[in-house]
């Protein structure tokens, strides 16, 4: 059986290009970029020539890239650069209800350490208001942190707006755009963003690496301490093969993104027609036009997630779910519940996410096999009953 | 590469998706109904008793698939069993005999103990009012 992978917003198979551009680099390129000697500098060329690829994607330029692992270390990078580098300013920082764990984990640790967090509330679509971010806004705040699209509901926040407001104010502003760097376009001055977490292996980039966009002037203070590296913003000898990797993901992408854009909103508007005419008591999750071009999540009522998630992947079709029962933690996904969902209808959530290998065909095959699968569940199910 | 990592046993796959005993009971002399909808997990037990043994079993269930296969499972175990030996079914017995449940799905086998303690609670609560009538 040929299996279908429609959960690229958890990760995207690295594209065989990249890996093929990273491949000299673990052998013939093995040289540390700090190193005077020519396989040193050849690797250190490799590197700036990537860096200055990140930055022209997002209209930076390269000496405001630092690379880091991922996205986590990113949020992490940016949250606590700027709470340590900012203590005598202000201690206080406003975010969102809907962000991801990497920007949310970060403010509940510097919650205990004394900072005080805003968590901004969402509409029914995952939006937020900027209205709220301004009043929000204390003599003590020292970072604004809103990322760009959510990445269980895809929903795109109006990032322009609430920079403005921040540049106002000047406070810094950081956005986790993990989800739209390689898939739409990022422009941070149009975003008015002084920080802005990049990872690699959501646009077919490898795992492992990542970058923070810092606008010249911002003040942070590294987490890493030793070498220095990165303008000594991330000590540590940088992962070569993968920075060049991440260079190339981000070449292609600037290449490919906008047509591919167009390519899988099709795809995705196809799938959410499809599953609301196949399956009553369906709803769409997110908003309805300020989505990512790739995600489609929706509530099924009177099921759970990851029933139906095990019964897709033995018809070979790989999806995602917001159910505490997919996780360890017994919450259903903080998400949902904060765009109002009961937890029944949090719990019954899917999400699929297109992708580069996806086709007209993968989208029919889910169309096929769902409504079957939530059929035979829903019989199992005692919410479905009371409810007949 | 190696091959797929299940955290479901086989046993656990089985029951799943071909789950035994699924359905609502006409005249069901006792029911256990458990769960609540936030960690996500409702389950309905259904059981007829004849002479103080269980002689039916039925489930409805809205969970994950560790939640559907031990109310299958369940509900297949408790079938000819006395009160008395189905009371002694915990959701560790449930559990080994789908092979195992993953550390963070053993609270489902607690679900499936639950309700079954219930319809038996419930089984028993009836047949006393029953006899009150009837010595009316």
């Amino acid at each position: 059986m040929r299996r279908i992978y429609l959960d690229h917003a958890a990760t995207t198979p690295t594209h065989p290009e990249v890996v093929k551009a990273m491949l000299p680099y673990f052998t013939d390129g093995f040289g540390n970029p700090s190193s005077i000697c020519s396989y040193g500098q050849e690797a250190k060329g490799a590197v700036e020539e990537a860096r200055t690829k990140v930055a022209e994607l997002i209209g930076a330029r390269s000496g405001e890239i630092v690379f880091a692992s991922g996205g986590t270390e990113a949020d992490n990078s940016a949250l606590k650069g700027v709470a340590y580098a900012s203590e005598l300013k202000g201690n206080h920082i406003i975010t969102t209800s809907i962000e991801h764990h990497a920007v949310l984990g970060v403010c509940k640790f510097l919650e205990k350490r004394g900072l005080r967090i805003t968590y901004l509330p969402v509409d029914k679509y995952g939006l937020i208001d900027p209205d709220d971010v301004r009043k929000a806004i204390t003599n003590k705040t020292i970072l604004i942190s809103v990322m760009h699209a959510n990445n269980e509901v895809g929903t795109i926040q109006p990032l322009e707006e609430i920079g403005e407001i921040a540049k106002e104010g000047g406070i810094y502003f950081h956005s986790d755009a993990v989800q739209t760097v390689g898939h739409i376009p990022v422009n941070v001055d149009e975003l008015n963003v002084d920080l802005l977490s990049i990872s690699g292996h959501k646009f077919y980039g490898p795992k492992g690496v990542g970058a923070l966009y810092v606008r010249k002037g911002t003040k942070l203070v590294s987490l890493m301490h030793g070498g220095e590296q990165e303008k000594r913003l991330r000590a540590g000898t940088q992962n070569v093969p993968a920075i060049v990797g991440l260079g190339k993901a981000v070449e292609l992408a600037g290449q490919e993104m906008d047509k591919e854009a167009e390519r899988l909103a099709h795809l995705r508007d196809k799938l959410i027609k499809g599953l609301g005419e196949k399956i009553d008591h369906t709803h769409l999750n997110g908003h309805p036009g300020k989505r990512l071009p790739n995600n489609v999540n929706i509530s099924v009522d009177f099921v759970e997630g990851e029933s139906m998630l095990l019964s897709l992947d033995l018809e070979g079709v790989c999806a995602s779910t917001g159910s505490a029962c997919s996780s360890a933690s017994l919450e259903p996904s903080h998400v949902l519940l904060a765009l109002g969902l009961s937890p029944e209808q949090a719990h019954g959530s899917l999400r699929f996410t297109l992708g580069r290998e996806n086709s007209e065909a993968d989208v029919e095959r889910v169309l096929k096999v769902l409504p079957g699968i939530v059929a035979k569940l829903r019989a199992m199910s005692p919410l479905f009953r009371t409810r007949k | 590469m190696p091959d797929a990592w299940s955290q479901y046993s086989k046993k656990v796959m089985d029951h799943f998706v071909n789950p035994r005993n699924v359905g609502e009971m006409e005249n069901p002399d006792g029911i256990g109904h458990v769960g609540n909808p936030v960690c996500g997990d409702i389950m309905e037990l259904y059981i007829n008793v004849e002479d103080g043994i269980i002689v039916d079993a039925k489930f409805r269930t809205f969970g994950c698939g560790a939640a559907i296969a031990t109310s299958s499972m369940v509900t297949e175990m408790v079938k000819g069993k006395s009160l008395e030996q189905a009371l002694k079914i915990s959701n560790k017995t449930v559990a080994e005999a789908l092979d195992g449940l993953p550390a963070v799905k053993m609270h489902c086998s607690v679900l499936a103990e639950d309700a079954l303690n219930l319809a038996i609670e419930d089984y028993l609560s009836r047949s006393k009012k029953k006899r009150r009538r009837q010595s009316r």
